[in-house]
């Protein structure tokens, strides 16, 4: 026993030979450098070509570089804007962050909306209803094969054609719709709205940690404890009771009806309405589609599976299924969020001072093309990065483990 | 024991039976479609008013009040009160009979737009053959090369018979035919290979290079691109060189659809279970060979429907050359309504327009849903 090596078929497992690459065309591993190194050289070539002629180019041209001039007056007037500017102070460094903010604020909205829509119109086509089924079907059909600029142009030429500030239509005396925009009323904002606010998030986290505890319990007797009251309690609860302790303030600035216009209240402008309608609604027909395929495509057998095992259909629809449906999902509705926020720069088409629209009239301006183009492209490459990394992080984390 | 056996041969005839009565027919039908809930009957009787209300104002407005045709005056000039006064009430399809030639072909001298017609026609015809599955082989590459080449000839001109007509005056619909089809064409052979170069394992520089390529291009919106193409590009060059604008934007969504065709192959890739290329290492197979008779044409079959959105999404998109000022479908269409006369009747124009959109585009989706059916008939239960 003492002297097992003796016998040559006790012998442990060894490492693997240590490969040597060699020199030769059938080596895998010399087969994949020389092609690698060939594919890179000619790829770095062809760049090498291109900038070397750029530069000549700018050169004869007289053209400067560089982004000095983010620090001149910008002089640029613009309709909405989410933090204070004045185009006779401010620079266009200035005007492009107001240009972010403004596509931020549509991207924003327009996914969550859309998402929204989708689902439910997606959810809409596999019901046993004949005719919601046929009518969402329409909808995802027509919307999904008119290209959205041309929405878009429609949607901007629609809102035009409303009537004037003063026979507007209205819902009461609160909102009022017109060829100016939307007017909503806007509440007076006080510090015991903040208290409330800061009270939510406190419920926020909470829930999460009660969410935590509860499966933990879940874990380790088999039964979980209710989540849905204590996330009642933390997240509705809590911030109301705040805000009535300090007071239960609620001020409505209503919008009233000057001259030709509105004064006070909040503005949805036309062009922002009718952006954010054309990106909703155009891009809930993909998503739609997206959602139906991927319950689609877990199979009749993984419903049946689960019946035979005796759970109920909302338990095999949560546990079973839409794991299995959220793989198929997620990969093509993170192309649509991402699709979405770059549509948003259709916005230029119907006047909507988005980063594309702004940056557009800084480099006709300015004449700095290049610089315009690398600023627009920077600034999508940084939303699309954030948005596909935040994608891929869950779509590893539900990702079926193979071997 | 025995007696069974003698007689279950002839078993006793019985008469064939109908189904229940409240099984079949469209009554049954409709109480299983229809009204089988309360929340059902609730959302089909909601539904219907709308859809009723909806539909009847819109043929009202489409056909009863519509005006087809206005009065011209010596000059040419439409006199178009008769449509302002309807405005409203009815649509004016009299614009689209006024402007159909220029929205449909553009400036093409107005003589020689028979040659625009039959391109669109070579379009048509060349999807129509792509999509035969009895035509998917070698020979179709050539009909593909030998229908672009005629397309260029009639559309340019210049030899004998037919007059020159430059890349300045084409406009409308074939611009936006050209646009998508070159784009696939060549986009897609391209993103097989990026994604496959993504895929790989024992190249990490060319993986390095397509996920770089890859996640740039996605990154941004098809304007900036364009951008590019029609600003930048001409800095791209040496001095002396001059690249067509048409063909510049042409290869700017040339390189756009290929990352993003890209994308959707790679998820193909990746939804077939490892097994498929163990087995074929297993059988010795080339890394071409495992690809191309045992990867390829399941993950492709996969990906079909996302694929055909794909096209239709690129079909689409080629409308953003509004923006760079060439003269597509859509740009033709805002063309024909600056023409003050006919300036207040966009509604028309954009439904002409969508018509036109929604003819193509819906006929790919048809055709993909078709495919996706046929070749899936084996998988299905």
């Amino acid at each position: 026993m003492s002297d097992a090596t003796a016998d040559p078929r006790l012998v442990s497992a060894r490492a693997a030979p240590k490969r040597s690459m060699r020199l030769s065309w059938s080596d895998p591993v010399f087969r994949a450098i020389v092609w690698q190194v060939i594919i890179v050289g000619v790829v770095a070539a062809i760049a090498w070509y291109l900038i070397s002629n750029t530069n000549e180019n700018l050169a004869a041209r007289h053209i400067a570089t560089g982004f000095g001039y983010l620090d001149r007056v910008a002089g640029i007037p613009i309709g909405e804007t989410l933090i204070p500017y004045d185009p006779a102070v401010n620079t266009y460094g200035r005007a492009l962050i107001i240009g972010v903010l403004n596509t931020l604020k549509v991207a924003v909205i327009g996914v969550i909306l859309a998402t929204i829509l989708g689902t439910l119109i997606g959810i809409g086509r596999l019901s046993a209803n004949w005719l919601l089924a046929r009518l969402t079907a329409f909808y995802v059909e027509t919307l999904r094969d008119i290209p959205l600029l041309l929405q878009l142009l429609f949607w901007y030429t629609m809102l035009q054609g409303l009537p004037a500030p003063r026979q507007s239509i209205h819902i009461g005396d609160l909102a009022f719709l017109s060829n100016r925009g939307m007017k909503v009323p806007l509440l007076e904002w006080q510090t015991a709205h903040s208290w409330a606010f800061l009270a939510f998030c406190a419920g926020a986290a909470g829930t999460w940690v009660w969410n935590r505890h509860a499966r933990q319990r879940q874990y380790a007797t088999g039964i979980r404890p209710a989540v849905w009251p204590v996330a009642l309690g933390l997240l509705v609860g809590l911030p109301v009771v705040v805000w009535a302790l300090l007071g239960a303030p609620f001020t409505l600035e209503r919008p009233v009806l000057r001259g030709f216009n509105f004064q006070g209240g909040a503005t949805v402008s036309p062009e922002y309405f009718a952006l954010l309608l054309g990106l909703v609604t155009y891009t809930a027909s993909y998503i739609a589609e997206i959602v139906r395929s991927g319950i689609q495509a877990v199979s009749q057998g993984q419903w049946e599976a689960g019946g035979a095992l005796g759970l109920s259909r909302g338990l095999i629809l949560r546990q079973i299924v839409l794991p299995q449906a959220l793989r198929v999902i997620i990969p093509p509705m993170t192309s649509q969020y991402l699709n979405l926020t770059k549509n948003s720069s259709l916005a230029i088409a119907i006047g909507y001072q988005d980063i594309v629209s702004i940056s557009n009239t800084t480099l006709n301006q300015t004449g700095q093309a290049i610089e315009g183009i690398a600023v627009i492209m920077a600034v999508y490459l940084t939303i699309s990065l954030s948005i596909s990394l935040f994608m891929n992080w869950y779509n590893a984390h539900i990702a079926l483990v193979e071997r | 024991m025995s007696e069974t056996v003698a007689t279950a041969g002839r078993l006793p005839t019985v008469a064939r039976e109908q189904p229940p009565a409240g099984l079949v027919g469209p009554r049954a039908w409709m109480r299983a479609n229809l009204f089988n809930s309360w929340l059902s009957t609730a959302v089909t009787l909601v539904l219907g008013y709308l859809i009723l209300r909806a539909g009847f104002a819109f043929i009202d407005w489409a056909l009863v009040h519509a005006i087809w045709s206005v009065p011209y005056s010596a000059d040419g000039i439409a006199n178009t009160a008769v449509c302002q006064n309807a405005k409203g009430t009815g649509a004016c399809w009299a614009i689209i009979a006024d402007k159909y030639r220029l929205i449909l072909f553009g400036r093409y001298p107005y003589d020689e737009q028979w040659r625009p017609a039959i391109c669109v026609l070579l379009f048509i015809g060349l999807y129509v053959v792509s999509a035969m599955r009895r035509f998917w082989r070698k020979e179709l590459a050539l009909i593909w090369v030998g229908t672009l080449v005629v397309i260029g000839i009639l559309m340019w001109g210049g030899v004998p018979g037919l007059s020159l007509v430059t890349e300045d005056y084409w406009g409308g619909l074939p611009i936006t035919l050209m646009l998508a089809t070159f784009g696939l064409a060549f986009g897609f052979p391209l993103a097989v290979l990026v994604a496959l170069g993504r895929r790989s394992t024992s190249l990490p520089a060319v993986k390095m290079l397509c996920v770089v390529y890859v996640e740039l291009i996605r990154g941004v919106p098809l304007i900036s691109v364009l951008f590019m193409a029609s600003v930048m590009f001409p800095l791209f060059m040496p001095a002396g060189v001059n690249v067509d604008k048409l063909l510049r934007a042409q290869v700017a969504i040339i390189l756009f659809a290929a990352a993003y065709l890209a994308e959707v192959v790679r998820g193909g890739l990746q939804s077939l279970p490892k097994g498929q290329a163990e087995a074929a290492d297993a059988l010795g197979l080339s890394y071409w060979k495992k690809t191309g008779f045992i990867i390829l044409p399941q993950a492709l079959r996969l990906v079909i429907p996302p694929l055909v959105n794909t096209f239709i999404g690129f079909f689409k998109d080629t409308s953003l050359v509004l923006i760079i000022g060439l003269f597509d479908l859509l740009t033709m269409g805002k063309v024909a309504l600056s023409d003050p006369p006919w300036q207040s009747f966009s509604t028309e124009v954009y439904i002409a327009l969508a018509v036109i959109y929604i003819a193509f585009c819906f006929a790919m989706s048809k055709y993909s849903r078709g495919l996706e059916r046929e070749l899936s008939r084996s998988h299905r239960r």
